[in-house]
């Protein structure tokens, strides 16, 4: 296709790229910056690295969100899986309608609502605000998302696979756990990623429904950010960024193994 | 038009025929509803042990809904249905003395051969040495030992279905339940699949029910064939009555190639049938006996191998004989199909098994030609 690169999709190209990642670059470069003021170079330093490291609060913060995002993450993906297969397998039932509509309420609702709307449940039930109610919130937000992921894999399962289980003598429950499970596997993993890293980087809920001692990483950079941007905030920027791109690379590899896995055995049985 | 194979006969197996034969599986007045939809209606069916039954007709009669009754994944709305005088309704699959060979095969993805075949034995808690040697066996039974480490994708069609039948094969059922088994295979590997199925059902001398669509297939590898459409049974019996006797247009039609004249009966008892069509101008005679009243309508189905035909006329023109011009030739190498149309504009279908090569037709296009047939070369049906 390298005939078919005009001017017009190079420069597209291009734009589209230094759109995207420019303000990641940027950010980047600025982490290692030795002045004090975000927008000035003042040559390369690694001391934002330094004070970070020292920086108590800051170090909290990551680890309660981490602690946090495992957490509600691990709960949303049992529930949503669970939900995924309601919708699923047991075909028309009473309410299902309902079930599904609320199910797949906070992919639409806008977040400040639902924060609004489950900070006035907590209070109304008067329990003390804090991490429990934060993971919480994030199981309740996540979960429509893991829902939705695994549910799109249930539809194209093929049913048989568990009917030959059953036909060979092995209970319903146990089919689960043995033929089911394994295979929809992918989509749960997937679906768990994608509610751990909505709740690495919720800001609204968990503002709406913490309490003292549970500021989140998004929390306390926001707060920071008030009184003015000093490159550390680059420097734990930077710190995700990593993280991020290194389990998105990971993911791919894998991927990519698994097809050139596929096409070799393919290819092997073709040979007979 | 090549005529189905004709089920060999293999032994004096006929346990149908005697009276004081038990059942091996019953259905009775079996009614399977899935909301309005009638799937099964009021079905009641025998099936011999050792016997090898085929449920044949065309999708969405209701065959396979009769079938998955028995492997327990769908309870019967009326009606029981008995395994060794026991009925099975309520028995959830997995405690049902079936196993079923999925269309689709159903292997799991991610175990390997071994595993699928042992899956069935690991949840009937059979010791382990015993699974691998009962593994074994049935790799050898399918001529699989070498794949045994192979996952189901990284194997050809042809030996994914023998995993599928060494799976169902190796909890040993008291029935085995095929459900369309040969669909996914192509033609050649089908009818050698055919014969091994047949000689494995023989070998293993246990009972098996298949679900086809093909009639064929049906045709090869069954002791006797039950021809269904919506629901109900037309006809069961051997494959060769199936084809020489069916007992309705319905079967006639569905089993093989045959011509259908419509008539009314001129005269009917002991003595032979006679059937005068105005439609096509001929009269029908035959040594069958037939109960039905002067005058009711009645139709003649004849195989095209059975007619024979010819330029010259017949001694007698006026019975089991058609005069008409050939209208299209079909050459599939063994046999020659010949379209023949009748003055009346109909068209009747007659074969020539092509027994020397072809150098020049004896009977070519627009010919003036002769049908004519034996006295039991076919059959008068009144429904």
């Amino acid at each position: 296709m390298r005939k078919g690169q005009s001017w017009f999709n190079t420069t597209s190209v291009a734009l589209g790229f230094a759109f995207l990642y420019a303000p990641i670059v940027i950010l980047v470069i600025y982490s290692f910056n030795d002045s004090k003021l975000v927008t000035v170079w003042g040559g390369f330093s690694t001391r934002w690295y330094v004070e970070l490291l020292n920086d108590q609060a800051m170090l909290d913060a990551a680890w309660i969100t981490l602690r946090l995002a495992l957490l509600s993450a691990t709960m949303a993906t049992i529930l949503g899986t669970l939900a995924a297969i309601t919708m699923v397998r047991f075909g028309r039932f009473l309410g299902r309608s309902l079930f599904s509509g609320m199910i797949y309420a906070p992919l639409v609702m806008p977040d400040v609502i639902t924060g609004l709307s489950l900070l006035l449940l907590f209070v109304s039930i008067d329990i003390d605000r804090g991490f429990w109610t934060v993971t919480l919130a994030h199981t309740t937000l996540t979960m429509c998302f893991v829902a939705v992921v695994v549910q799109s894999r249930l539809v194209v399962f093929d049913r048989s696979l568990e009917e030959a289980a059953l036909d060979l003598g092995c209970p319903p429950f146990k089919t689960f756990f043995v033929i089911t499970l394994p295979l929809i596997l992918p989509a749960v993993v997937a679906g768990w990623m994608l509610a751990f890293t909505l709740s690495l980087d919720d800001l609204v809920i968990a503002s709406f429904t913490t309490g003292p001692g549970a500021t989140t990483l998004p929390m306390k950079i926001f707060s920071q950010v008030k009184f003015g941007v000093t490159p550390e905030i680059n420097a734990i920027s930077t710190i995700l960024i990593t993280i991020v791109a290194i389990g998105v690379i990971a993911a791919s590899l894998f991927n990519k193994r698994r097809e050139v896995e596929r096409q070799k055995a393919e290819r092997l049985a073709m040979q007979g | 038009m090549v005529g189905p194979a004709i089920g060999p006969v293999r032994r004096a197996f006929a346990p149908w025929n005697d009276p004081s034969a038990k059942p091996f599986i019953e259905f009775r007045n079996v009614t399977k509803r899935f909301g309005d939809f009638v799937a099964v209606k009021d079905l009641s069916l025998k099936i011999y042990e050792r016997e090898f039954f085929a449920l044949l007709g065309p999708s969405g009669c209701g065959k396979t809904t009769l079938m998955r009754m028995l492997g327990g994944f769908d309870e019967p709305t009326e009606g029981s249905i008995l395994l060794e005088g026991k009925d099975l309704v309520g028995i959830p699959p997995y405690r049902r003395p079936t196993n079923m060979m999925f269309q689709s095969y159903a292997l799991f993805p991610h175990m390997t051969v071994a595993d699928n075949i042992a899956f069935g034995l690991k949840q009937a808690g059979m010791p382990k040495a015993d699974i691998q040697s009962r593994v074994d066996e049935m790799l050898a039974l399918v001529k699989l030992e070498k794949f045994a480490r192979r996952k189901p994708h990284q194997l050809s069609g042809g030996q994914r279905q023998r995993v599928a039948l060494a799976r169902s094969l190796a909890k040993k059922p008291k029935v085995l339940l095929l459900d369309e088994p040969l669909g996914a295979l192509d033609k050649k590997l089908r009818e050698e699949t055919q014969f091994e199925l047949m000689d494995l059902q023989m070998n293993l001398g246990m009972t098996f029910l298949i679900v086809t669509h093909d009639q064929e297939e049906a045709m090869t590898v069954a002791d006797r064939i039950a021809v269904m459409n919506n629901g109900v049974i037309v006809q069961v019996a051997t494959p060769a009555e199936i084809y020489e006797q069916p007992n309705s247009r319905y079967v006639a039609d569905f089993i093989g190639d045959i011509n259908l004249i419509e008539g009314k009966v001129a005269s009917a008892g002991e003595g032979g049938t006679r059937l005068a069509c105005a439609a096509t101008g001929a009269t029908v005679e035959t040594n069958q006996t037939l109960t039905a009243a002067i005058g009711d309508e009645a139709w003649f189905a004849i195989r095209p191998e059975k007619m024979r035909i010819s330029r010259d006329a017949p001694a007698d023109p006026a019975v089991n004989a058609l005069a008409g011009e050939v209208w299209d030739i079909g050459y599939l190498g063994d046999v020659s199909i010949y379209h023949v149309r009748l003055p009346t504009g109909a068209t009747v279908k007659a074969t020539i098994t092509n027994a020397t090569r072809l150098v020049e037709r004896p009977i070519s296009w627009e010919d003036k030609v002769w049908l004519t047939w034996s006295r039991d070369a076919g059959v008068v049906l009144t429904r």
